[in-house]
């Protein structure tokens, strides 16, 4: 294979989760409405303040335009088009595992995410949510010994409606932006994580999305709040099977972290991309944010974006507690057609606050790959300090990178430091590398992971592994 | 000298961006031998260090390349460097994000796989890199560093030596190592490249200087010239080289 050859199979890698899985579906009929926002919160038995704040979010919605600042370039979403609610068909109230449907069993079994007891990932206790709904959670009594909350949304709503009610939307109001509100009014399902004070979440937590049903939008929102002195690793991963119609994903992710206490979340995103042409794909439209409310406490975005048609996303950290600290660790992969406009917000609000940003895109193909990041120090914020390393890799040269780090200081004794590089990769390093024996292939894979590596050793051990498979990087060369 | 054939060129012409670069060019290397080759600027050296290796672009439109009596010009680059076809760039890229020592263990590692010797582990291979940067003088904390990048020119000729060195090449083709080496590290490089002549190795240098020649002492010399060889002698033509320069040449050095 030749090294244009080669820079070019990397480009159209092939999506191998493609598949659909062959359920019936209890949807809503497409658009979007009051009626259907009633809708969806009657089939999910909600409180009646539940479906107030939909409402209002609705409402707001409808005034907000679309947020046009961004690099990313798509045809307007028709938002009437989109199913917005679509649920596996089963039975009323499922008591255990064993009466969830065994065809989503095993979708999920091939996606190598097995739920079954037998089979479970040692250590990872997973929510697998499908199109709207939540249909399995694993470990949920476990965690519960220790007072580990972990279960669906709906569950929560259900059964922890104080804790629900008093964090949501406290840290990504609905009106915060468009996909937001648009979240806030319509969100089926998705996980809740409570981890009470001094509590250390002996596994990893994470929830594994999944959309099947076509046409439909999945729109699930996360809520994770540590209480003081806990720590929970959390990781999401997400798949979709491949079609030429675009698919609209809007997430939202809420974390809070009390004194002293640190999240760790991780996402490995692995929407369909669309086809080399650009035709289909996930657009992944996500607002994530975390808010770090008590003195020392810590939270830490690491993300590995490699799939969607479109990622637009900004995890972001407020640090409100003195000595808080924030962190964000991102490679964002755009191949193809793809388009990313990626980064972070790191808003400084208490004393001697502390913020790392490590954002790492790689573009090959057509993919064009931006950064768009803010740091904000607030005027209380004495001591402050941020450092900021955005790195950009071209392979070939048709692809495109984008920076626009964002500074804004008010508060003079803060320390912020913000380094840049751009690296080309083209056919003359490959050939350097295929002079000495190593092919094309795993020339760039190594050139790949070598560029990785500061922000995949930030991931848990198991999503590493799937990390680098998703970059075409081999194994071998993550240790040592 | 009646040793085997390792290198068989004839009538070689190639191209690169549509341009007529190599016009009949013949050379042939047997195993054991030095040769250097000399010649004006854009004469073509560097174009056939690039045909022997394999990079992609340059195109060889008429003549054969045998190796051990294989076609050359079928074979893969990456298989030519298993092969033990190994080029000392003239300009080595930089490679950023991936450590010197990371990338050498991987190309000694897939040249040994070919070879079908286990491969090294991390620790053998230290070792094993370790002695042979003893041999070109080379820090250590060169290793950790990115493959080349900012690297001097002369660091970077340095570490394209040490790379042979690893990789213990059959036929070695060194384009111009010694331009940009200072007296001491030209001395140090040559002893280096001499560590791996033998009776089964075979070298091209490719250099403007009969200094380097002074240290690697060549069988052969030839005088490349609007891409052919125009003449080749004993290592006493490079030291006639230096006095009168090309302008002997007929119709003008490098004429292309
Ligand atoms: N890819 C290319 N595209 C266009 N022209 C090329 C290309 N490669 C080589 N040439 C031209 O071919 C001629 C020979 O180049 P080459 O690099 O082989 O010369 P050289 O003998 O190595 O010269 P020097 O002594 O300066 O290193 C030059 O005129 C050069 O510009
Ligand atoms: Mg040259």
């Amino acid at each position: 294979m030749s090294s244009a050859d080669s820079l070019e199979h990397l480009a159209t890698r092939e999506y191998k989760w493609g598949f659909v899985t062959d359920i019936e579906a209890d949807s809503v009929p497409p658009g979007l409405s009051e009626d259907v926002i009633r809708l969806i919160s009657s089939r999910k038995g909600e409180p009646e303040w539940l479906l107030a704040w939909r409402l209002e979010a609705y409402r707001r919605w409808l005034t907000m335009p679309e947020p046009m600042w961004s690099t990313v370039r798509f045809p307007l979403i028709d938002y009437q088009s989109i199913v917005y609610y679509s649920a596996p068909k089963q039975k009323k109230k499922l008591e255990s595992l064993d009466e969830v449907d065994p065809r989503l069993l095993e979708t999920y079994e091939k996606l190598g995410i097995p739920l079954a007891e037998q089979k479970r990932l040692a250590g990872v206790a997973v929510d697998a949510v499908f199109d709207s709904v939540s249909v399995a959670t694993t470990f949920r009594e476990e965690l519960s010994k220790k007072g580990i909350l972990f279960c669906s949304f709906s569950d929560a709503v259900r059964e922890h409606p104080d804790l629900v009610r008093k964090y949501l939307g406290s840290v990504v109001p609905y009106a915060d932006n468009k996909h937001a509100a648009l979240n806030s009014a319509v969100f089926s399902d998705g996980s809740f994580v409570y981890v009470p004070k001094g509590v250390r979440c002996p596994m990893e937590l994470s929830t594994y999305f999944r959309i099947n049903a076509a046409n439909t939008g999945q729109f699930e929102r996360t809520l994770i709040i540590a209480d003081e002195g806990s720590y929970v690793s959390y990781l999401e991963g997400c798949t979709a099977p491949q079609r030429d119609e675009n698919q609209l994903h809007a997430a939202v992710v809420e974390l809070v972290a009390l004194e002293r206490a640190q999240i760790k979340y991780s996402t490995v995103q692995n929407w369909y991309p669309g086809d080399a042409e650009g035709r289909g794909g996930i657009y992944n439209f996500v607002t994530k944010r975390g808010k770090c409310l008590g003195r020392a406490s810590k939270i830490s975005w690491t993300q590995v974006e490699t799939g969607s048609a479109i990622t637009w996303k900004y995890p972001s950290c407020i640090l409100v507690g003195d000595d808080s600290i924030g962190e964000f660790y991102s490679v964002a992969l755009t191949a193809n057609r793809q388009q990313a406009d990626t980064g972070t917000k790191m808003i400084h609000i208490g004393k001697n606050t502390r913020s790392t940003v490590v954002s790492k895109g790689i573009s090959t193909g057509h993919g064009q790959n931006t950064y768009r990041g803010q740091v904000r120090i607030q005027k209380g914020a004495d001591g402050a300090r941020n450092f900021s390393q955005c790195d950009s890799l071209l392979i070939g040269p048709e692809c495109g990178a984008h920076t626009f780090p964002c500074l804004e200081v008010h508060n003079p004794t803060a320390t912020v430091e913000h380094e840049a590089t751009t690296s080309k990769i083209g056919e003359d390093q490959l050939f350097y590398c295929q002079q000495r024996g190593i092919s094309a292939e795993d020339a760039v894979s190594m050139i790949v992971n070598g560029f990785c590596k500061q922000v995949l050793k930030e991931l848990p051990m198991e999503f590493a592994v799937e990390a680098q498979k998703l970059l075409g990087v081999s194994l071998e060369g993550s240790v040592g | 000298m009646s040793s085997e054939i390792l290198l068989q060129v004839e009538g070689l012409c190639a191209r690169a961006a549509g341009n007529e670069i190599l016009r009949g060019l013949d050379l042939t290397v047997r195993a054991g031998e030095v040769h250097a080759v000399m010649g004006p600027n854009g004469s073509g050296k560097s174009t056939l260090a690039n045909v022997l290796a394999g990079r992609p672009g340059v195109e060889v439109t008429a003549g054969k390349v045998l190796y051990r009596g294989r076609n050359l010009v079928e074979m893969a680059p990456e298989e030519r460097a298993r092969e033990g076809i190994f080029l000392a760039f003239q300009y080595p890229v930089e490679i950023p994000g991936v450590t010197n020592l990371y990338f050498l263990k991987a190309a000694a590692n897939a040249v040994r796989k070919h070879r079908g010797l286990e491969e090294l582990d991390a620790m053998d291979f230290l070792s094993l890199a370790r002695r042979k940067m003893k041999l070109v003088e080379m820090d250590e904390k060169m290793m950790s560093r990115a493959i080349n990048e900012g690297f001097s020119g002369g660091e970077k000729k340095r570490n394209e030596v040490l790379q042979m060195a690893i990789l213990e090449p059959v036929l070695s083709i060194l384009d111009e190592t010694d331009s940009g080496l200072d007296i001491d590290a030209l001395g140090i490089v040559s002893r280096g490249v001499n560590s791996l002549r033998s009776a089964e190795r075979s070298m091209i240098v490719i250099t403007h200087y009969q200094r380097l020649l002074d240290h690697i002492v060549p069988d052969r010399v030839h005088v490349l010239a609007g891409g052919r060889i125009v003449r080749s002698g004993g290592k006493e033509l490079a030291l006639e080289l230096e006095e009168q320069g090309y302008a002997w040449i007929e119709g003008g050095a490098g004429a292309a």
